[in-house]
């Protein structure tokens, strides 16, 4: 059975997304209010998987709590940690448990991470988990060995569009297509005239892309993207239009900025919708939903 | 030439290895050990100096010229009688070296190094990583880089999201492999090998550990 979050692909209306992240161990109780607070706003949600190589609560779990709770799970999955035989078997779980939506992620070093001397995997690339996934429907196991038993999902992937150098980023966003993703999400945009840009190019292509939204929380959290984070680049008018705000609202322009950015993106229907990563502020997702006028 | 590259192993690790040892017979190389600073003659002479002043007795140091070579065993007897005197063997080559030694004689061997990649030096002081041996070489397919060893995850489809103006998102000394990848395939106009989907690795190339026998006959054919 299709996903939600598939039909709803296929009816092409502004989609929403947003993330929750499972905790640094057993309390779900602020993933589970998140959930609580997030489930009928929006389209799906990302159960990201040791976010930053942090490790965490699994994101299968996290996404079964999602599915049980009545929302619409979007399973975070990265190589880092898992061979193939590891991914496929969680793949192979979390259809029976009906998590059939599936963000395939390359994933983060381990060195980045709160375990740092951990052997990083990579087995699989995010573009061949899109194929393992493609290859699971059709029966077959990586092995080339029959299943007993069909899986169906909606699989996706990320995109950094303002990653510099582009090219070979735009290869590797095409193979991901090839492969089978079916919607993708990017990595924060904040310059949307550089983000039209990208889609002028990557609307030629059979895929639904979300536009990614990152919060921004102060003004040194723009600067600090900046200078740290691969492939976002918060533009210095935005920098200054957080400095503006009066001493104690720069959340309030944060959340003004993401929904003016929002609003836009529909408006002018740059692309076919947005994944909002609110980072730690998931509470603040129905504020900025109200911001863009979506609520 | 390809290089062993090694690099010293912090002192309170020796220190541990080294507990309750007291002679000490030092052993460098004047080959790739020598290269990279970690185990030629200045360095076994500071290693000397530095376990003297913990009251240890070196009973003797060497430099062996090539230590992983066959004939390390004839270079080691002409030292045999201070090898003897010795606990312990304190080796600054690299592991090749180690096990190399470890063969010929019948001593507990202590590596002072740790033995990081097989490289080049490509500029004086700089030293890369050039393959991982991996048993199914792409480089036919990726303009003669090899992102199996280049990128630190070892993609073969592309960049990752950390790739960051051309470098990698653990280290911005370090290039980002399909940036490099990228340039020069475009440059020899073959940029279609990269937007050829890759599928998994085989990463059983020659199941570790590695060992060939050559047949007799295919012995010949390769001497003729």
């Amino acid at each position: 059975m299709a996903s939600s979050f598939k039909k709803a692909l296929k009816l092409g209306k502004f989609l929403v997304t947003s993330e929750v992240a499972p905790p640094k161990g057993t309390n779900l109780e602020k993933m589970h209010h998140h959930i609580e607070l997030l489930k009928d706003k929006v389209d799906a949600m990302n159960v990201t998987d040791h976010q930053s190589s942090v490790m965490r609560f699994p994101s299968l779990g996290g996404a079964l709590l999602v599915k049980e709770m009545g929302g619409e799970p979007i399973l975070q999955m990265t190589c880092r940690d898992r061979n193939r035989l590891a991914l496929q078997a969680d793949l192979l779980f979390a259809s029976s448990r009906g998590i059939n939506n599936v963000l395939c992620l390359t994933g983060d070093s381990v060195i980045l991470g709160d375990h740092k001397e951990a052997k990083g995997v990579f087995d699989l690339d995010s573009s061949q988990l899109l194929a393992t996934i493609r290859r699971l429907e059709k029966g077959k196991d990586l092995g080339g060995n029959d299943l007993d038993g069909s899986v169906s999902f909606c699989a996706g992937a990320i995109v950094t569009p303002e990653a510099n150098p582009i090219e070979p980023q735009l290869i590797k966003f095409e193979k991901k297509v090839e492969t089978g993703a079916e919607f993708i999400q990017t990595q924060a945009v904040y310059d949307l005239d550089n983000f039209a840009k990208f889609m002028d190019y990557a609307k030629q292509f059979p895929v639904k892309i979300l536009a990614g939204i990152i919060l921004l929380t102060s003004a040194p959290m723009g600067k600090f993207m900046n200078k740290n984070v691969a492939g976002v680049n918060v533009p210095q008018e935005l920098i200054d239009e957080m400095s503006s705000a009066p001493k104690g609202r720069a959340l309030d322009k944060g959340i003004e900025i993401a929904g003016r950015m929002i609003k836009r993106i529909k408006k002018e229907k740059m692309c076919d919708g947005v994944h909002i990563m609110a980072i730690g502020r998931e509470e603040l997702v129905p504020d900025i939903l109200s911001a863009a006028g979506l609520s | 030439m390809i290089r062993s590259i090694t690099k010293k192993k912090p002192e309170e690790e020796i220190d541990r290895l080294l507990n309750g040892l007291g002679r000490i017979f030092i052993i460098g190389c004047g080959t790739c050990t020598t290269l990279t600073r970690t185990g030629g003659e200045p360095e076994v002479r500071a290693m000397k100096e530095r376990l003297s002043g913990q009251g240890k007795m070196v009973t003797g140091t060497m430099i062996l010229p090539v230590a992983c070579d066959n004939l390390t065993g004839e270079a080691l007897k002409e030292y045999g009688q201070q090898i003897d005197q010795a606990d312990v063997l304190l080796i600054m080559t690299c592991a090749f070296g180690v096990q190399t030694i470890a063969r010929q004689l019948k001593k507990m061997v202590i590596p002072a190094l740790d033995t990081l990649f097989i490289g080049k030096e490509n500029g004086i002081g700089q030293f890369d990583e050039i393959c991982t041996q991996c048993g199914t070489c792409i480089l036919g397919e990726t303009g003669g880089i090899c992102p199996v060893t280049s990128c630190h995850k070892g993609l073969v489809n592309g960049p990752c999201g950390g790739t960051n103006n051309g470098k990698c998102e653990i280290d911005s000394e370090k290039d980002c492999a399909w940036t490099l990848i990228y340039n020069r395939l475009k440059e020899l106009g073959r940029l279609d090998l990269m937007r050829t989907y890759q599928k998994p690795r085989n990463h059983q190339g020659e199941p570790s550990p590695g060992k060939i026998i050559l047949e007799a006959s295919s012995q010949s054919a390769s001497v003729q």
